[in-house]
């Protein structure tokens, strides 16, 4: 037994294995096996009842680039990049008023952002709905009792509700990580700059956006990549109307049958996403992407 | 120009930059007023209206708590917040000691297959709850393991639930945890374990006496991290549950299909105090650790 012990302790490699093999063998099995099986399936035909015919074939890939399926994936990436866009527009401020505040208080404002966040996504996504509805929402109903508009505004079951959704859902994702480089700009730059006579706009231009710009960059993709996968949001804002890509993919599953289609599709999404975080890795540093 | 001229002019300019700063700062202040309301108007009005005595939630119509009697009363609700719980706790426990497991190999060894392990643990955080989801669907299908039923006596509920749900909430789980206890591996100081080791303690000794408690905030805040995680999984769920299943969020998205009524806001009110409860427990515990150490807390 002690023989063993030594023999194992000489070994480091083989210690960290025995230590990594539950996970291992869990994700390889669960997480690993499963991605190649869809990877597989995309290239099959579909069964006549869901399931599939193991014949090869590039139709389902062909398809995806169908203007009806290609319209669907233009939408989402347009969705999911303006609701980066407004996060950032949105949060970027925010992210610089939380790293203003006396060091004693910031604990408490990121704790005030992060409550919200930590709601389930489900019940957020929801109190939108409540408010948005276009004949019994909040919103429309206080308008036009308060006499500012006659018609309901058209607020639910299009992209700008999925949008406000979305926006909503992953902003603190978009704040956070600007927040931290913000809090670690050494305030002795804007100092210098602000001693150089250079204004207030141009201190902001100059040193501390270009300094933030890794946070803006991790907050970017933090809040694009789930925002182009989204399923829940258009489920319930989108009204059953307005789909992303999301929705087509759990329809081929849920009610299409059509799996191999489905795995096509989930292989387009999941590349548009390998290519923003290719971008994410080539614009940042290690460094940079550490701090955060 | 005379001094006195000199010292006016001077002075008005002072305070004409001070009133700019003062205008600056208000807007400022107003800019953060209006994003924290932003945040937690919805929230506000969702509770508010949890206790409206109208089936609108939207129109006010006096107070009521027969929302949350009525949903104390549907057996459906009572029953997929057990699932949720007994799916949370299970996964949590099987994530957590295989995770932390990993995080000590990733973080303290080098070895042949590390790179490789790197990205199969980062990959369930960065993929699309969908398409984990369709593709663990596909994957209990073929296999044909996992739908069947754990049928099993939870605190007097007795409860079917499919394996397939609690080894997809395992699969995504484990990645946060590493990533949680990585974290605060790589920030604790080594000299302690060396200083066991020259005392002759065995690295069996060393991990349980030294390692181990220094570990534990971190692995504490993965298990929250997870715990939480898992409890709010909606996506996955519905897809690997198979029909008849429901843990409490594929519940309220079924209940939300069929039409927005206050019981659903009531039920949203449940699930926020309980988020809530996760956060107020993260702060605790991470006050219990060192002081202004928040590593272990993986929220923050």
């Amino acid at each position: 037994m002690s023989k063993l012990i030594t023999w194992l302790r000489q070994r480091a490699s083989l210690q960290a294995w025995l230590l990594l093999l539950p996970s291992a063998l869990w994700l390889f099995i669960f997480f690993i096996a499963p991605l190649f099986i869809v990877l597989v399936y995309s290239f099959l035909e579909r069964g006549t009842y869901g399931g599939v015919v193991w014949h090869f074939t590039l139709e389902n890939y062909r398809r995806v680039f169908d203007p009806l399926y290609l319209k669907t994936f233009w939408r989402s990436f347009y969705i999911a990049v303006l609701t980066t866009v407004f996060t950032l527009v949105l949060g970027y401020p925010l992210a610089y008023y939380i790293a203003t505040r006396p060091q004693r208080q910031r604990g408490t404002w990121v704790l005030g952002l992060m409550i919200p966040f930590w709601t389930n996504f489900l019940v957020r996504t929801y109190a939108w709905l409540t408010l948005l509805r276009t004949h019994t929402g909040l919103i429309n109903l206080t308008l036009m009792h308060l006499g500012w508009i006659h018609k309901p505004l058209p607020l639910f079951g299009n992209d700008t509700a999925i949008i406000i959704g979305l926006v909503y859902g992953w902003l603190p994702d978009m704040v956070l990580p600007i927040y931290a480089t913000l809090e670690r700009l050494d305030r002795s730059l804007l100092e210098a700059a602000m001693d150089l006579y250079a204004s207030g706009p141009k201190v902001f231009a100059r040193v501390i956006w270009p300094l933030s710009l890794p946070g803006v960059v991790a907050g970017s993709m933090l809040v694009f990549i789930p925002s182009l996968g989204a399923f829940v949001t258009p489920a319930i804002l989108g009204g059953g109307k307005a789909l992303m890509i999301g929705n087509i993919i759990s329809n081929q599953f849920l009610a299409a049958h059509d799996w191999p289609f489905g795995s096509a599709l989930s292989f387009v999404m999941m590349a548009v996403m390998l290519v923003a975080t290719l971008v994410y890795f080539r614009v940042t540093s290690d460094e940079e992407r550490r701090q955060l | 120009m005379s001094e006195q001229a000199l010292s006016r002019a001077l002075s008005r300019r002072s305070q004409l930059a001070r009133l700019k700063k003062q205008v600056s700062d208000l807007l400022f202040h107003a800019y953060g007023f209006w994003g924290y309301l932003f945040l937690y108007f919805p929230i506000i009005i969702l509770v508010v209206f949890s206790f409206n005595d109208s089936r609108s939630t939207a129109q006010w119509a006096g107070f009521t708590t027969h929302w949350y009697a009525d949903m104390l009363k549907d057996h459906q609700i009572i029953l997929s917040l057990w699932n949720s719980l007994f799916v949370a706790i299970v996964s949590t426990t099987v994530s957590v000691i295989i995770g932390t497991l990993a995080a000590l190999a990733m973080e303290r060894y080098r070895f042949w297959g590390k790179l490789m392990m790197d990205a199969v643990l980062y990959l369930p955080i960065i993929i699309p709850d969908i398409a984990m989801a369709i593709m663990l669907l596909i994957f209990f299908d073929i296999s044909g393991i996992g739908f069947e039923p754990w049928k099993v006596n939870f605190f007097g509920a007795h409860l079917a639930v499919p394996y397939s749900v609690i080894i997809g909430h395992v699969a995504f789980n484990i990645s946060f945890v590493a990533v949680v206890v990585r974290a605060r591996l790589a920030q604790m100081d080594q000299v302690l374990e060396e200083a066991a080791q020259d005392l002759y303690a065995d690295p069996w000794r060393t991990f349980w006496r030294v390692t181990f408690p220094m570990l534990l905030p971190g692995i504490l805040g993965g298990a929250l991290l997870a715990f939480t995680l898992s409890m709010d999984d909606f996506v996955i769920t519905f897809f690997t549950s198979g029909a008849g299943f429901n843990t409490l969020p594929v519940r309220v998205f079924g209940m939300i299909k069929k039409g927005v009524t206050p019981k659903i806001n009531a039920v949203s009110t449940l699930m926020l105090l309980f988020s809530l409860m996760l956060v107020a427990i993260s702060l605790i515990l991470s006050r219990g650790g060192e002081k202004g150490d928040s590593s272990g807390n993986p929220m923050f």
